[in-house]
């Protein structure tokens, strides 16, 4: 086996565990703290033998290691249980959800990518004069707003006011056809693209503007290079590992901003069918989201690693 | 000594002294109690009566608004000194001890930062009940394993320093150790650090009661009232816009003074790195 395959074959590995952690901790957390789910779902005037039999049927009498080792099983062979309040199939109800979620934050990726990496430039290029300030200063302004605040500020000009795109997301259907699709998560991708622009923006610039110190690039600005040509021929290549780590970070940034953003705009995804059984106090359902969403943020962070050891023949070599 | 202090942020330092003391001072500025209904109707515009108008169910927007922000401004300080507490002395435990409780605990935090925030707040929410000691502490501790990271990296540097060897020498215990050696010396950054994690708890506590998963109704803070207001905005009633902008107006302000203590103690270290 090459250096790099056994590298690669090590990240999965890690990452593998630290899911089996991840899927102990999201149960055992469920499990022991304060609270008892019965209750919960049933009233403070629920009667015992009403608790009893829900206990029952929860499973909640049996010892915990049985519990995590059956709910472990049914997610590995692909089954995440039942729903308790609708008791209908997770796996159904997650099907369509997830496809749509990831719809969403992939066409938010799609515009916020190149697009801070272009504006990350263009800060890099005019360091210290008016285009670095302007965005400087719009990004600390999008950084300081949680994403509904900017939800609600966008659905309120586009939306309401200049009706420019529909207000919410309620009539999106995932079997329309592309265009209508894109029409309704409009605001949606907007406020997406914001929240995370601003992030990437901020590290490609820092990533850049800390290649750019080298003394390499010293070398080739007294030699007489344009600056677009220093940053295209020496900077960018150095830089492209750190900036991909910061695109999968911010991309597995945008799976939470999601979560949000889908209750702002009543969109089906994934996030607003876990905030909704939260509140009902569903915990099944609460376990299979929760443990989606970290394997899937678990797995960016996954690629940035691998990505960065592929893309700087520094790292493929550890002392 | 004088300071010359940048104008940025000298406006963040204003503003959030105003914030905090509307936050304090909220029964006496507020014109209204924070749920008693002024009005008959729903939504009325603003009027000299009511400064930014009424909310959904007749009560004045204004007097909700300076109560929310205590509610938030209250409910982040005290979780900030909370992941600070944990946070820090944890975190200079690891770096003084060493060997296996350095391993436990830095490999555990690893574990709990493998997870989104929100993800992990909304899994514990889910079974238990809903109460502002229950909030103050996901919060506090969520956010605590930031202020571990940062506090056990900056300890280590100190640890191998020669006065800590001596004080190991005299045969110092470790809470002594930590309080009288470590601390003094690593407060400069970890206080930088501290603006930036109370804007994460206002983020964070504005989210989770706009998913209404925070603060209960009737009792509301800035993200309880956009929640309550949201539903007027798709028939053009900005209401929930007020409360919303406040939240932005307070994180950019104390933004603006991290920022600046950020860049001041980075300046200060030198060479350090």
């Amino acid at each position: 086996m090459g250096p790099i395959a056994k590298l690669l074959a090590q990240r999965i590995s890690l990452g593998l565990l630290l899911l089996f952690f991840v899927s102990i901790l999201v149960f055992v957390g469920t499990s022991i703290l304060p609270g008892d789910v019965a209750q919960q779902i049933l009233g403070q005037s629920a009667t015992p033998e009403a608790l009893a039999n829900l206990r029952a049927e929860l499973g909640v009498n049996d010892p915990p290691i049985t519990r995590y080792f059956d709910w472990l099983g049914g997610i590995l062979t692909g089954d995440l249980g039942t729903a308790l309040t609708s008791g209908q199939s997770i796996n159904e109800a997650i099907g369509n959800r997830l496809g749509n979620t990831l719809f969403l934050a992939g066409c938010a990726a799609m515009v916020a990518v190149p697009l801070s990496i272009f504006l990350g430039l263009l800060a890099v290029r005019y360091r210290e004069r008016w285009p670095d300030k302007l965005i400087s200063a719009t990004t600390l302004t999008t950084i300081s707003m949680p994403e509904f605040v900017l939800g609600y500020i966008l659905m309120f000009i586009f939306g309401v006011q200049l009706r420019w795109f529909s207000p919410t997301a309620v009539g999106y259907r995932p079997d329309a056809d592309f265009l209508t699709r894109l029409e309704s998560i409009a605001l949606p991708v907007m406020v997406l693209t914001l929240v995370v622009l601003a992030h990437m923006m901020r590290m490609t610039r820092a990533a850049i503007l800390n290649v750019m110190q080298s003394a390499y690039i010293e070398t080739a600005e007294l030699k007489g290079m344009s600056t677009f040509k220093v940053i295209r021929k020496h900077a960018f290549p150095n830089a492209i590992s750190p900036i991909v780590n910061v695109v999968m970070l911010n991309l597995a940034y945008l799976v939470v901003g999601v979560v949000v953003v889908e209750v702002v705009f009543v969109y089906p995804g994934m996030g607003q069918y876990l905030v909704d059984h939260v509140t009902k106090r569903d915990l099944p359902v609460v376990q299979a989201c929760g443990i989606i969403f970290a394997a899937i943020y678990i797995g960016l962070n996954l690629v940035a690693d691998v990505v960065s050891i592929l893309t700087n023949p520094r790292l493929r070599h550890p002392k | 000594m004088f300071v010359r202090i940048p104008f940025a942020a000298m406006l963040g330092l204003i503003c959030t002294g105003l914030f905090f003391l509307v936050a304090i001072f909220a029964p006496l500025l507020a014109p209204y109690g924070y749920d008693e209904v002024v009005s008959n109707g729903f939504w009325d515009p603003a009027s000299s009566e009511y400064l930014l108008g009424t909310d959904g169910i007749g009560r004045d927007l204004l007097s909700r608004i300076i109560y929310g922000l205590r509610t938030t401004i209250w409910i982040a300080t005290l979780a900030t000194l909370l992941s600070f507490t944990t946070g820090s002395v944890l975190g200079f435990l690891a770096a003084v001890t060493g060997g296996w409780v350095d391993q436990a605990l830095s490999r555990f935090v690893d574990l709990m930062m493998s997870i989104p925030s929100l993800i992990f707040a909304l899994v514990i929410l889910s079974i238990t009940p809903i109460s502002v000691t229950v909030l103050i502490l996901v919060i506090g501790l969520l956010d605590s394993t930031r202020v571990y990271r940062l506090a056990r990296a900056v300890a280590v540097d100190i640890t191998v320093m020669d006065y800590v060897e001596a004080a190991r020498l005299r045969g110092e215990k470790t809470a002594w150790i930590i309080f009288r050696e470590i601390l003094p010396n690593a407060l400069s950054p970890l206080v930088a650090e501290m603006g930036l994690r109370f804007i994460f708890s206002v983020l964070f506590i504005s989210t989770l009661s706009f998913l209404g998963l925070g603060i209960q109704p009737p009792q509301a803070d800035l993200g309880g009232i956009v929640r309550e207001n949201a539903e007027g905005l798709t028939y053009g009633i900005g209401a929930a816009l007020y409360p919303a902008l406040t939240i932005a107006l307070l994180a950019i302000s104390v933004n603006l003074v991290a920022d600046w203590v950020l860049a001041r103690t980075t300046s200060l270290k030198g060479g350090r790195g």
